[in-house]
């Protein structure tokens, strides 16, 4: 089969692999029929991500038709359409069991390098790494999932693939930063990077009870879609600085909630830009927490904090004492997305959204690299890829 | 406590020493009497400054102290050279390599004294013998895990570097297991203690290639969270203590294998399956994850 891999930094190619086989009885095996590059894909694509090997197949947002089942699997049957999450959960656990499936203690195999980054390992995650388990992509024409029992929603056929693909990750991803945010009638929530999990963020915060939204970047389209799509109110943070525009709009409060949608590659005022990637540069920290720093310091007292933007590593300059002495209560994760999928399904049924507006591409599979390079320079107004094997 | 006090004397000379070393390098070469070279006698003063602060931080100096020691005869093996030089002016050598020979019979004194007083611990457990506590918490009742290890035909199952285990009779067993160097190693155990639903223990016989004995606990979580499986063992490894490394650096020690090996069992027991990424399709030919997992189980 064909299949997207990574073979260093900036460089992505589609290459001929084997077909993925069952290796476990609760594997299945699914034929994708549409899967998507996601913002965190680009860290795999910069180089930030460690225990990358050459010839990885990337991409952890898929979905397909299951095509063949292992003998543990009775809930899946050839045929049927399923969309696949992002992380790999056993479901037995004890935090499966509580619902932290992005905690699961048994699908990531090489577990023991995780503990020695981390303390302690989170699950396995399709495409990401050999720290997260090395598992094999979706950015290709068939997968193999494991625990595919568990780890599946089945898409009944009246919805389109783009209508449910984001299931996989982004959408969930949103609507956990918001769940995190704990959010009250007549709250306002700020939202750092208008990328498509800032996208999902805002409309779920909305979805979720708060009164405003205020989206921060500084790509013109982004915050014309946060904008128009999703009812935000906007800081392009090139014109205006973000704490004073957020004063300015919240009464000189702060906003109740901050969704730190960005993570470790953000971008910033150009002097502390400057300072993180030259330290970045030089290994001295992994990270650049720069969205993190505003958030901190912009959130109301007593507010919250939520990060679904990805980390790696290690950071410097964090304002502990604002965190401290404002009282600032900090929620973050991998997404648990097995435990969001049902009920995201029933409000996409229900027409209460449709998570295709974020999707300004679709490629063919074989142009994954070029797709990339897009993606990256935000070329040609990009905001979300779907790459179809199919095309 | 003399050998401390003294200890904390020598630490503070070397910081005095170091800082006139670091800040007035070429006053220190005149005064003993050799060629200018500020940046040697940098590097030497921040030497000095490290021992220094290492003997005043530390409860037990001893390694710090020795640290000096081996400075002391850096030091002497210079000034012997600069004897050589033309520049040298012989008298203030000759006084200043008196001096650092003073320092560094004091110096050796001091290390002596501190190692008598604060011994290297030597390996913990019996004599040669390496012992190994691992931890792992299981979400599954304790009867079920104790049912699976009882057996321990089971164990080849979860533990990569077991090729057999055969029950000779319900207290007896013969073990066959992957060696360094790809030489199996047997032996014949005997259970020593059996208390259902709790505790494990064997032992190895007369004869073992390996002497060993181990015993695995199962203790409710707390909140009825689960099991704790507290897994101990101790061996004297083949080859003695030198095998032992050799092993580890191989990548074959017990040290390495029980952790995954538990974790497999976690597994196993929680997931009815074994979490593997060996066989899947990749743009290459082997991956980490199986290079990793060969390091760990070869």
């Amino acid at each position: 089969m064909k299949a997207n891999c990574w073979f260093g930094k900036n460089q992505m190619q589609v290459v001929e692999v084997p077909d993925p086989k069952i290796l476990n009885p609760r594997d299945a095996i699914v034929r994708i029929t549409s899967t998507a590059i996601c913002g965190s894909d680009l860290h795999l694509y910069n180089g930030f991500v460690p225990t990358m090997e050459k010839g990885d197949i990337v991409g952890h947002e898929f979905m397909g038709e299951v095509v063949e089942v292992g003998s543990g699997v009775k809930n899946l049957k050839v045929g049927d359409r399923i969309v696949v999450p992002f992380p790999i959960s056993c479901g037995s656990c004890h935090f499966c069991t509580e619902g932290m499936f992005s905690l699961c203690e048994n699908s990531n195999p090489n577990a023991l390098m995780a503990q020695q980054m981390w303390g302690h390992s989170p699950c396995g995650i399709y495409g990401y790494s050999h720290l997260t388990g090395g598992y094999a992509g979706g950015q290709a024409e068939y997968a193999r999932v494991p625990f595919a029992d568990v780890d599946h929603v089945k898409i009944p056929d009246n919805l389109r693939d783009e209508q449910v693909l984001f299931l996989s990750d982004i959408f969930p991803t949103g609507y956990m930063a918001a769940e995190n945010c704990n959010i009250k009638p007549g709250d306002t929530v700020a939202v750092w990077g208008c990328g498509p999990v800032g996208q999902f963020a805002i409309k779920s915060a909305f979805l979720l009870g708060a009164e405003r939204v205020i989206a921060i970047d500084r790509v013109p389209e982004r915050l014309r879609m946060a904008q128009e799509q999703g009812g935000a109110e906007i800081i392009n943070y090139d014109d205006l600085d973000t704490y004073e525009g957020l004063m300015e709009m919240t009464g000189g409060r702060g906003p109740d909630s901050c969704i730190e949608a960005v993570g470790m590659e953000a971008h910033g005022a150009p002097l502390e830009y400057a300072y993180d990637r030259a330290k970045q540069a030089m290994m001295l920290e992994t990270d650049r927490p720069i969205a993190f720093r505003e958030a901190i310091m912009a959130c109301r007292n007593g507010g919250t904090i939520s990060v679904p933007g990805v980390y790696g590593g290690l950071v410097d300059k964090i304002p502990l004492g604002a965190l401290m002495n404002k009282a600032l209560t900090i929620k973050t994760g991998q997404t648990h997305v097995q435990k969001y999928m049902g009920l995201l399904l029933e409000k996409i049924q229900k027409g209460e959204i449709d998570p295709s507006f974020v999707i300004t591409h679709t490629m063919s599979l074989e142009d994954a690299p070029k797709g990339y390079e897009l993606f990256k320079h935000k070329q040609d107004e990009c905001i979300k890829i779907v790459l179809k094997p199919q095309l | 406590m003399k050998e401390l006090q003294l200890a904390r004397t020598l630490g503070w000379f070397s910081i005095g020493l170091g800082l006139a070393e670091l800040l007035t390098p070429r006053r220190i070469s005149k005064t003993i009497g050799v060629k200018p070279h500020p940046g040697v006698l940098r590097v030497m003063g921040l030497r000095e400054i490290t021992s220094g602060i290492g003997i005043l931080t530390q409860k037990k100096p001893t390694t710090w102290v020795w640290s000096r020691v081996i400075g002391d005869i850096m030091d002497l093996g210079m000034l012997g050279m600069a004897f050589g030089s033309s520049h040298a002016q012989r008298s203030r050598l000759a006084i200043a390599t008196a001096t650092v020979a003073g320092v560094a019979a004091v110096d050796l004194l001091c290390g002596k004294q501190l190692s008598r007083r604060y011994p290297e611990k030597k390996a913990k457990g019996e004599q040669g013998k390496i012992p190994l506590h691992k931890v792992i918490t299981i979400n599954r009742p304790a009867e079920e895990l104790y049912r699976f290890w009882r057996n321990f035909e089971n164990l080849p199952r979860v533990m990569g570097h077991l090729k057999s285990v055969t029950a000779t009779n319900d207290k007896r067993s013969h073990w066959v297991a992957k060696g360094p160097m790809g030489h199996d190693v047997e032996w014949d155990a005997e259970v020593t203690q059996d208390v259902p639903n709790k505790l494990i223990a064997w032992r190895s016989l007369e004869g073992a290639d390996v002497d060993n004995s181990g015993s695995v606990r199962f203790e409710t979580a707390t909140g009825g969270r689960g099991t704790v499986v507290r897994v101990q063992l101790s061996y004297n490894p083949p080859g003695g203590v030198v095998g032992a490394k050799v092993a580890k650096v191989m990548g074959q020690a017990p040290e390495k294998q029980i952790p995954v090996d538990l974790i497999r069992f976690k597994q196993l027991m929680e997931t009815g399956e074994i979490a593997k990424t060996e066989g899947q399709s990749s743009g290459r030919r082997k991956s980490t994850s199986a290079k990793f997992d060969d390091l760990l189980r070869a």
